[in-house]
């Protein structure tokens, strides 16, 4: 056996390995954060976004009605 | 409450859109794993932009057939609100495409293309800050917005389109085509993105209603 031949066999096992570990690692799916939702910890980040969300949202109703009072001393 | 019904409903369906957004199943695809999320918050910044840059070319157009300062107004603070939403679309974007593309910025079309339409509607900014006159800044500018809305539709719709894109929908690409997108995501992204173009219409009218109050003190 010559050394090149040893060479092309060697990467040729090594094409086969890679091949496999592909193979496998594609098997087990698209990694998703399924253990933070069954631990129930998402629903954490859930309410504290909707605090931020809902907190602006009466801030801006506010602003709001201090515009509908300024609106009424300014008449046109 | 009366004609406050569509801020109310604005915010109902964002909520909505956050419940749904964290909790709904999502497809299960390589790469873009659970970040898939992020259609429910970045997309929508762009819809709501787009919107009220579309109200703002509405109400130039208003104000070329009558010269009534009251549309020129509206046309300024829309676009004035708009580049918010486009910031903050860009800045959402730029932090997904870091974890999915690898880049904070990549030469994808879609973005170089938004980032021109963003300089674009600058531009008007700049242009009215440097006319004096209220009503030559008014004719100048709603002149000045009819090319930018093209040129925004040119460099994020069309363009895009024509090329390859990292983008769903470009390239030929399917946008929302069932490829990218199944029907539970749909029922959290088109609420998210109507209830998001209210949040934007109301911060505009805030700030319109704002301006007016200025003027009249102003004149007074």
């Amino acid at each position: 056996m010559t050394l090149r031949n040893m060479h092309s066999n060697i990467s040729l096992v090594l094409t086969a390995i890679l091949f496999f570990l592909m193979n496998g690692l594609s098997a087990q799916g698209v990694e998703m954060a399924t253990n933070m939702r069954s631990e129930g910890k998402i629903y954490v980040v859930v309410a504290v976004v909707l605090i931020i969300f809902i907190g602006l949202a009466i801030y801006l109703f506010s602003i709001d009605k201090k515009l509908d009072k300024l609106e009424k001393n300014n008449p046109k | 409450m009366g004609k406050n019904w569509w801020k109310i409903l604005g915010v109902v369906l964002v909520s909505y859109s956050i419940v749904g957004g964290f909790l709904v199943p999502v497809p299960e695809l390589p790469i873009l794993n659970e970040t898939i999320r992020n259609t429910y918050f970045h997309i929508p910044m762009w819809f709501a932009m787009m919107a009220l840059l579309s109200y703002s070319l509405f109400h130039s157009i208003k104000f070329l057939a009558g010269f009534d300062l009251q549309h020129d107004n509206k046309a300024d603070q829309s676009v004035q609100v708009a580049l918010v939403l486009g910031l903050f679309g860009l800045l959402t974007g730029m932090v997904w495409a870091q974890y999915t593309w690898g880049s904070f910025w990549t030469n994808d079309v879609k973005l170089n293309g938004t980032a021109i339409s963003m300089l674009t509607y600058l531009a008007y900014i700049i242009l009215r800050g440097s006319i004096e006159d209220e009503h030559r800044k008014a004719k100048v500018a709603a002149v000045y917005n009819i090319f930018a809305w093209v040129m925004m539709i040119l460099f994020i719709m069309v363009i895009p389109r024509l090329n390859d894109s990292l983008h769903p929908g470009n390239g030929g690409n399917p946008a929302f085509g069932s490829y990218d997108m199944d029907n539970t995501m749909r029922i959290v992204f088109y609420p998210a993105v109507i209830g998001w173009i209210l949040i934007g219409a109301w911060i505009t009218s805030i700030k319109i209603r704002i301006k007016n109050i200025d003027d009249t003190q102003k004149y007074a």
